[in-house]
């Protein structure tokens, strides 16, 4: 193991670019959003590269030919303008630019968060809440919700529609593709689709204060079957996601453990999008008081 | 009586703030005893503090820069150290610690290092350069350093007295908002911000009123220096978009003071406005940064390539063209929020077109050098590594423009070393070769060659150990300001990376020794001639130090490099050119007004920020009556006598002849002859 690592840094450390045999997250994708990304990020590192190299080679070569103390280098002293070097100084990089231009355009749209994945079933609907410091997940055709985990199936598009409870957020499962920010009264759109079972890693991709760092969650791409027995399962135990209940969960907590709802109240999502449930009203413990320095609750 | 202020403010429960603060004020006080009991005092009033010679000013900015940076480290160190700790663990910063520094490290390595340090160069070398006698509005420059120096002492207030933001570098609402920020941390930030943005935008006016209507005679814009064409772009930036940070922070104060609703999530509030407003002032801000560094490259490599720049014109029409540009890209920083393909798009495609003129710049660098004797100075060396490092970094930055791509690169950590990548490869290179070129003019001793090359090779070296680890950090989907972390495959690369800000550490410490050595030796290596570099534009063209004037007569400007011009005719001739009819000049005099303001300006913010109402009244009435006494100043300028001036130059004239004379005995022994 620890050999297989060092190949691995020694790899990476010559050819960033190739660390795909690596554990990448970005680099190893387990869905069709994710496999787009990599294809047009690689893409767009290999075309640049075959510009970027070549003139740190030159930089190198002509600093080290024309040292003054080369007598063999030709010295120029008066050269300083050449009609045809301009021109192919503006036209080598206005035409990588064209180039990548054309992908980043297509990409924009081919790859537009909010734009259907193509698929013959019908996508599943996730209603995502960032709060302070957790992810809520609720499966409206489901009747069920959870926290910090998000269970999908494998080979079915997924339709989430992410707000925020609090702050600025960004969803990101690095795995899949995609990041998105999660806003307070806004509803971002976000279509991706794993297409290999696995607990994926999730993360709050912006930072939104003291319990940042532990708003993970674990993504479960399960087969079909597996999904259909899971929230079954899950309607039969667990608390029940009601407004007090919200409530609680808004108050600012760390480290939350993954758990799940049995049951949703109706339209719970479209009350905290439309802020007729309050956003989250932040800390209030504090060192010496919360208006000075606030602190966590230990 | 004191607000918000109680003896609670100070964080006694917290070691590591209260101990670094406690050795930073028994440093200071003695610092200060040192001076008084030396009598230093009235030497530093008289010739520094109350300075208006844009050449001090510029000093004073670049000093300033230089000691930031040394706070802006230490928060870097803090930082690489947590994560380096913090695997499964909870390392040895809290977050409300660890939030508060990696925050305050944005903040002040790019508000009181990068910026005070290109302002520094330009302030320095910009009217030098250009062959006049002093900036537009000489006090108004002195009052734009002061409120600098306020807004950072402000922010390092904040380390002993209360806290700093824990919000990141910008404050993005509504977790800057009082809701979720109730401290004083985004405060201190905001009006420190206030207080330096305002002086950075007055700046900003001087330098661009100064270069369209202060030039040595013929010198047209197409004569100036590139350096001066790249600090009148960067100048015209500050002026554009300085007003745009003052104002959206004003309008984040209103929200925290008195009840708005900007930026709320309640009654209407917009965050998603602030992120526009502050990204229309940032992304110009890192062209503010960049140009002069692309500037001080091209008179570095220049010279010591002993060749014109190539390709001027070029040069010129790139420098605007990326003044321009750098108003339609904004919108990169947030393509995550989902604005949809077509704006995605658009904010893709003109992101990337700013690579076009910067390209070329790079490119023509390299042909400036082609055909050139090229010196390795350390001054070269930093251009060196910057044209290395740059297209590096500017590869990966074109890369974050393709939208897709930075579907998953946004916000993690190969962002973190992108930025990292241009701004330490970039800016601090270029303000590293910008110091060590103009430091013999400014103080006429030069810098330890020796010392300076080993402190280039760290930090060149050590850059790459920090920052390339964090490139495949992001590709494995670690986000920025993690305060701990538990996926092992991370652990290593953070390791890499904190042995890389060791290196950087080692850099730095020898830049300390190489300022230290030299001054102690100025003796040995001091510099008559003013022309320490073989250099081209006029700055060569007077003493080192250049006298409070600057130059004896302003020259006449008939060339793009009008003192080699001079110095190819005097070469050919082994003689200097006539020695000019001299006057009386007049310089502005002192003006206590720069400090006094700043005075009142820190006064001002710091009862601001702790809800002092009465001392906030104090503090206005005192910088508007600061003010008034200055408009009733009778007598604004002082006469230096016409033997003065005759008698600095001639001596200087003399250096030059005897270095004029010496280089021709070793090149033409027969022409000595027939001279002697």
């Amino acid at each position: 193991m620890p050999q297989a690592r060092l190949q691995c840094l020694l790899t990476a450390l010559a050819v960033p670019f190739l660390l795909e045999g690596c554990s990448g997250a970005i680099l190893s994708p387990a869905g069709p959003v994710g496999s787009a990304e990599r294809t047009i990020l690689l893409n767009s590192l290999a075309i640049m590269l075959a510009i970027v190299i070549p003139t740190i080679v030159a930089t190198l070569a002509f600093a080290w030919w024309f040292r003054a103390t080369n007598k063999r280098a030709r010295y120029l002293p008066e050269w300083a303008y050449s009609g045809r070097i301009e021109l192919i100084v503006w036209s080598i990089p206005a035409l990588v630019v064209f180039f990548l231009g054309g992908i980043a355009w297509l990409g924009s749209h081919d790859l537009d968060p909010a734009r259907p994945l193509p698929s013959s079933t019908k996508p599943l609907e996730v209603d995502v809440v960032s709060l302070d410091w957790k992810w809520l997940f609720i499966y409206p055709d489901q009747g069920v919700a959870s926290v910090n985990r998000l269970v999908a199936p494998v080979g079915i598009p997924l339709h989430l529609r992410i707000t925020s409870a609090t702050v600025l957020s960004v969803f990101f499962v690095p795995r899949l593709g995609s990041e998105i920010y999660a806003m307070n009264g806004m509803a971002s759109q976000l279509n991706l689709q794993a297409d290999e079972p696995g607990v994926f890693p999730g993360l709050a991709a912006h930072f939104s204060g003291d319990g940042f760092s532990d708003m993970n969650f674990e993504m479960h791409a399960l087969p079909a079957a597996d999904f259909t027995a899971w929230t079954t399962a899950t309607r039969t135990t667990g608390p029940e996601l009601d407004e007090a209940s919200y409530r609680t969960l808004l108050k600012q907590t760390e480290n939350v453990k993954p758990y799940t709802y049995s049951a949703v109240q109706a339209g719970l999502f479209d009350a905290i999008l439309l802020q007729k449930l309050p956003p989250g009203d932040g800390p209030h413990s504090g060192r010496p008081n919360a208006s000075v320095s606030p602190a966590r609750e230990k | 009586m004191f607000g918000k202020l109680t003896w609670e403010a100070i964080p006694f429960d917290q070691p590591i703030p209260l101990v670094t603060s406690a050795v930073l004020i028994v440093v200071l006080t003695g610092l200060l005893l040192w001076v008084a009991v030396k009598g230093y005092i009235p030497y530093l009033w008289k010739e520094w503090i109350t300075s208006v010679d844009h050449k001090r000013i510029g000093i004073m900015y670049c000093l300033l820069a230089l000691v930031m940076l040394l706070r802006g480290f230490s928060d870097a160190l803090m930082m690489r150290s947590q994560q380096a700790l913090a695997f499964n663990a909870p390392g040895y910063l809290p977050p409300e610690h660890y939030d508060q520094i990696f925050s305050a490290h944005g903040t002040i390595m790019i508000f009181f290092v990068a910026m005070p340090f290109v302002v520094g160069l330009m302030n320095f070398a910009v009217p030098l350069q250009l062959g006049v006698r002093d900036v537009a509005f000489p006090t108004l420059n002195s009052v734009s350093f002061w409120l600098t120096a306020a807004g950072a002492l402000l922010v390092n207030v904040s380390l002993v007295v209360g806290e700093f933001a824990r919000t990141g570098w910008l404050p993005f609402p509504p977790l800057s908002e009082l809701t979720y920020s109730p401290g004083v941390g985004v405060d201190y930030y905001a009006w420190s911000l206030e207080l330096s943005g305002i002086g950075t935008l007055m700046a900003g006016i001087n330098m661009v009123t100064t270069i369209l209507k202060m030039r040595a005679p013929g010198m047209s814009y197409t004569r100036m220096p590139v350096f001066c064409w790249t600090s009148l772009a960067s100048n015209l930036l500050i002026v554009a978009a300085f007003p745009i940070l003052t104002a959206s922070l004003a309008m984040l104060l209103l929200d925290r003071y008195v009840g708005f609703h900007f930026f709320t999530n309640e009654a209407g509030g917009n965050p998603m406005m602030f992120m526009n407003l502050i990204w229309a002032w940032g992304h110009p801000e890192v062209y503010i940064l960049v140009l002069p560094a692309f500037g001080v490259f091209s008179e570095v490599i220049a010279t010591f390539s002993s060749k014109p720049l190539f390709g001027y014109r070029s040069m010129v029409i790139a420098t605007m063209a990326i003044c321009l540009l750098s108003f339609l890209v904004w919108l990169h920083h947030f393509f995550t929020m989902g604005p949809g393909g077509d704006v995605n798009g658009f904010f893709g495609i003109m992101s990337m077109i700013i690579a076009i003129p910067t390209g070329v710049k790079l490119f023509n660098w390299l042909f400036t050098m082609y055909g050139g004797r090229v010196r390795f100075t350390s001054p070269m060396l930093w251009a060196v590594g910057f044209m290395v490092t740059f297209a590096l970094g500017g590869m990966t930055g074109v890369l974050l423009a393709v939208p897709p791509a930075d579907f998953v690169l946004h916000n993690s950590l190969f962002l973190v070393a992108h930025f990292h990548n241009v701004i330490i490869g970039g800016v601090l290179f270029g303000a590293f070769a910008g110091y060590t070129y103009w430091f013999p003019k400014a103080f006429g001793f030069s810098l330890d060659e020796r010392l300076g090359k080993a402190a280039f090779w760290c930090w060149f070296v050590g850059f790459y150990v920090a920052f390339m680890p964090l490139y495949v950090l992001g590709l494995l989907g670690m986000t920025r300001r993690m305060q701990h972390y538990t996926q092992p495959e991370w652990y290593p690369w953070v390791l890499v990376a904190g042995l890389g800000a060791l290196i950087v550490l080692t850099g730095i410490i020898l830049q300390v020794t190489q300022l230290t050595v030299s001054i102690r030796t100025r003796a040995h290596r001091r510099e008559l001639t003013g022309d320490p570099w073989d250099g081209r534009t006029l700055e060569w063209a007077t003493s080192s130090p250049p006298p409070a004037y600057n130059f004896a007569v302003l020259h006449n400007v008939e060339s793009e490099e009008p003192y080699w011009g001079m110095k190819l005719e005097a070469r050919e001739n082994l003689h200097l050119l006539a020695e000019p009819k001299y006057e009386a000049i007049e310089v502005p005099r002192n003006s206590p007004t720069g400090f006094i303001t700043a005075f009142f300006a820190v006064v001002t913010g710091f009862s601001l920020i702790w809800h002092i109402w009465w001392l906030v009244v104090l503090g206005l009435v005192g910088a508007y009556a600061t003010f008034v006494v200055l408009a009733w100043r009778d007598v604004v300028e002082t006469t230096i006598p016409v033997e003065e001036v005759a008698r600095e130059d001639r001596a200087n004239r003399a250096a030059r002849l005897d270095a004029l004379r010496a280089a021709g005995r070793a090149k033409r022994p027969q022409a000595q002859e027939a001279l002697a």
